[in-house]
């Protein structure tokens, strides 16, 4: 691996491995740019991956605390650890279950088709749909993803056989297993789907696209990646002119580094993005670096999400087999008459056991509670993913109150549920346990908001740089030469669960940022 | 099969320098027998006398009440708590303390009385550390795993492709065109 000098201001910086800095750091390398590219986690490698479930979430996970206010559910049952993604070589596509759902074109121009709904900061986003979908056509075939491209579709596990039966008794009609980018029979290199179930621990076989596997080693092989693991960037700097210059980081012995850097990516999801912007911030940049919109860090969206669970009398093994191998895709529309705007996906789910108590059920004890785990092998499962609202207080910010180990504030995090949201989950829930009831569940059960897996928006794109972070490009509208390369450009939510989207934009990125280079302005 | 050493408990001994100690027996009849190093099980408290140990197994069997959970896998959570608080004369005071709160006759009570108890103090700090630790603990072990029906990791086994991710029978299987074809 070659290693880049740190006055070297002609390297790219990647800053993050996951979905959007590992594809990233393979497009620029493949075009024969020089990328530096860091992470703050560690590297593993499918052997090393633990088969424990709580030894694997804290091999993968961001630990690191933040605080947190507002009126959603994990400020009270999960005060700690308000979102769940990784921390490692890959990033969040480690530990990602692998649905790869299309955003809608209804979704794209969700201000347009949902009017004017107070409280939200609902825009259309400035990119055609047309143009996305010419993105997710190359993502698809890049992830090798079930049901695209003459993919076959995911087998049904037990879980998904009663998720259909009550699905299509209930008048359901596009009800499937799901697009998943894992090999339902082997490509790419790796092999196919093994039914583990293990999908979050990491997947042993390399069946599920991650970065981690796929486009880093790519990128390695082209000799232009430098990767830095267990470096976390604390700050990035820029010239008197207000272009980036390069990153400030703490190297893997808490020594302070800094790497120049012709053009800089940030890609280290949508929380951490907005944290490092808003740690960036200058005499020139008051408020935190490409913020003069004061858009960095707000609408920030996360998805409606929550467990519905049938209890049956005859046993299920949910555990068995991939995680999210199951849709309903029927309520993935805009229809004001169910009483929100906006619409969702019923997505297959299954937890292990020790998970079970900790994310996927209702804070209880006693009886009740337990008679819930006592049914486990009886258990069907399903997650809602549905379309939450963008509001300009929904927002991360830096803490007051806690710092990480290195004394820079954590991230902040508030937010407040609108009242679509909460019409939109009680309608979901109510459908999910109809389905459940349909194929003959004796007893049905709702969760409360698991944390956060899904982090968007808070560097939206738009086309004036008033009223958003980036250009269509994910392009900071304030600073030329940065680029956001993850979720945080997200005009809006949607309901699909967002990483195809992420590699879509960021191959399209790729793209312009070499035509961009070779025209000279960057 | 389950690796017995993933089960951290000893068989009986003299134990020295422990402050105290939760024993055991597991049935004969349970398929635990065979995890296990042997049938009888001791676990070492190293900041909690027994009574404080009795006290907190009866108050961990009432938040999570599963009929025929073997109490080894609930002497896990005690080991611990006792674990966590064996370091820190202020944790084990806070601990102590909470324990107390609950009475000399806790342990002995009936589950509605006990119930009752926990009710009262459940907003406590106390209350909610071991409910949390109940939750991390019990159902992350190999006892838990056999009883609830959890087979853990399959990977070593090839999976559940040919291991019944898709045994069930009593719903119609589902046509292909909504599914995908068995691989091989």
């Amino acid at each position: 691996m070659p290693r880049f000098a740190f006055d070297d201001d002609g390297v790219a910086v990647i800053i993050g491995s996951g979905a959007g800095g590992g594809t990233m750091a393979h497009e620029l390398t493949r075009r024969s740019l020089k990328v530096v590219m860091f992470e703050a986690g560690r590297r593993q490698t499918p052997a090393s991956f633990s088969q424990n479930p709580g030894e694997a979430f804290g091999q993968l996970t961001w630990l690191e605390p933040r605080s947190q206010s507002g009126t959603w559910d994990p400020v009270k049952t999960s005060p700690t650890l308000p979102a769940w993604h990784c921390r490692t070589v890959g990033g969040t596509t480690v530990h990602w279950t692998a649905a790869t759902p299309r955003l809608q074109r209804y979704e794209m121009q969700a201000r347009t088709t949902y009017g004017d709904v107070p409280g939200t900061s609902l825009a259309d986003w400035p990119i055609e749909y047309e143009e996305l979908k010419r993105w997710y056509l190359v993502a698809e075939k890049r992830m090798c993803v079930t049901r695209r491209n003459g993919n076959p579709g995911m087998p049904a596990s037990n879980n998904f056989k009663i998720m259909y039966n009550g699905a299509r008794r209930l008048g359901y009609k596009r009800v499937h297993t799901n697009y998943l980018a894992i090999n339902s029979r082997a490509q790419d290199g790796r092999g196919l789907c093994i039914q583990q179930g293990f999908c979050v621990q990491g997947c042993k076989t390399a069946a599920k696209w991650s970065t981690l596997y796929t486009e880093i080693p790519r990128a390695e092989a082209t000799g232009n990646l430098d990767l830095r693991t267990e470096c976390f960037v604390t700050r990035i700097e820029h010239d008197a002119s207000g272009r980036a210059t390069g990153v400030v980081y703490r190297d893997a012995d808490g020594h302070e580094q800094r790497q120049k850097a012709r053009f800089i990516c940030v890609a280290g999801n949508a929380i951490e993005t907005a944290r490092l912007l808003l740690l960036s911030e200058s005499a020139r940049f008051p408020h935190g670096l490409a913020n003069s919109s004061d858009q960095v860090g707000r609408n920030y969206c996360h998805h409606l999400t929550g467990f519905i669970w049938g209890v049956f009398d005859q046993p299920v093994h949910a555990y068995r087999g991939a995680v999210l191998a199951g849709v309903v895709e029927d309520e993935n529309i805009h229809d004001p008459r169910r009483g929100f705007v906006g619409g969702y996906h019923l997505e297959l789910v299954s937890l292990d056991l020790p998970t079970l108590p900790l994310v996927g059920l209702r804070y209880g004890w006693g009886r009740e509670f337990a008679a819930t785990i006592d049914n486990y092998r009886n258990l069907a499962g399903m997650l809602i993913n549905g379309e939450d609202m963008p509001r300009p207080g929904n927002r991360i910010s830096l803490s007051t109150t806690l710092k990480d180990a290195n004394g820079l504030a954590v991230a902040h995090i508030n937010c407040e549920e609108h009242a679509n949201d909460i019409a939109l989950r009680s309608h979901a829930q109510r459908q999910g346990q109809k389905i459940y009831e349909a194929a003959g569940a004796k007893r049905t059960l709702t969760s409360a908001t698991p944390p956060a897996t899904h982090q968007m928006g808070t560097a939206r794109m738009s086309k004036d740089p008033e009223h958003g972070v980036t250009t269509p490009y994910g392009r900071a509208h304030d600073v030329p030469n940065l680029f956001i390369s993850d979720g945080s450009v997200q005009t809006t939510a949607g309901a699909a669960n967002p990483t195809l989207t992420i590699v879509a934009l960021v191959l399209r990125q790729a793209e312009y940022i070499s035509r961009e280079i070779s025209a000279g302005r960057i | 099969m389950i690796n017995e050493k993933q089960i951290p408990l000893d068989r009986r001994r003299f134990m020295q320098a422990a402050t105290g100690v939760l024993t055991g027996v597991i049935a004969g009849l349970s398929p635990l027998a065979a995890l296990v190093p042997s049938r009888a099980w001791a676990i070492e408290l190293h900041g909690l006398n027994d009574t404080q140990g009795a006290t907190l197994l009866a108050m961990i069997q009432t938040i999570a009440p599963h009929d025929g959970l073997d109490p080894a896998a609930y002497a896990l959570v005690v080991a611990a708590l006792d674990k966590d608080v064996a370091g820190s004369a202020a944790a084990k005071a806070d601990l102590s303390a909470g324990v107390a709160s609950l009475g000399a006759e806790f342990a002995a009570a009936a589950e509605a009385v006990r119930v009752e108890k926990l009710r009262s103090i459940e907003p406590s700090a106390f209350f909610q550390s071991v409910r949390m630790k109940t939750l991390l603990v019990l159902y992350n072990n190999p006892i838990a795993f056999a009883h609830f029906g959890y087979e853990g990791e399959a990977f070593s086994k090839g999976g559940y492709l040919f291991r019944g991710f898709n045994d069930l029978k009593w719903l119609p299987d589902v046509p292909l065109e909504a599914s995908g074809p068995m691989p091989g």
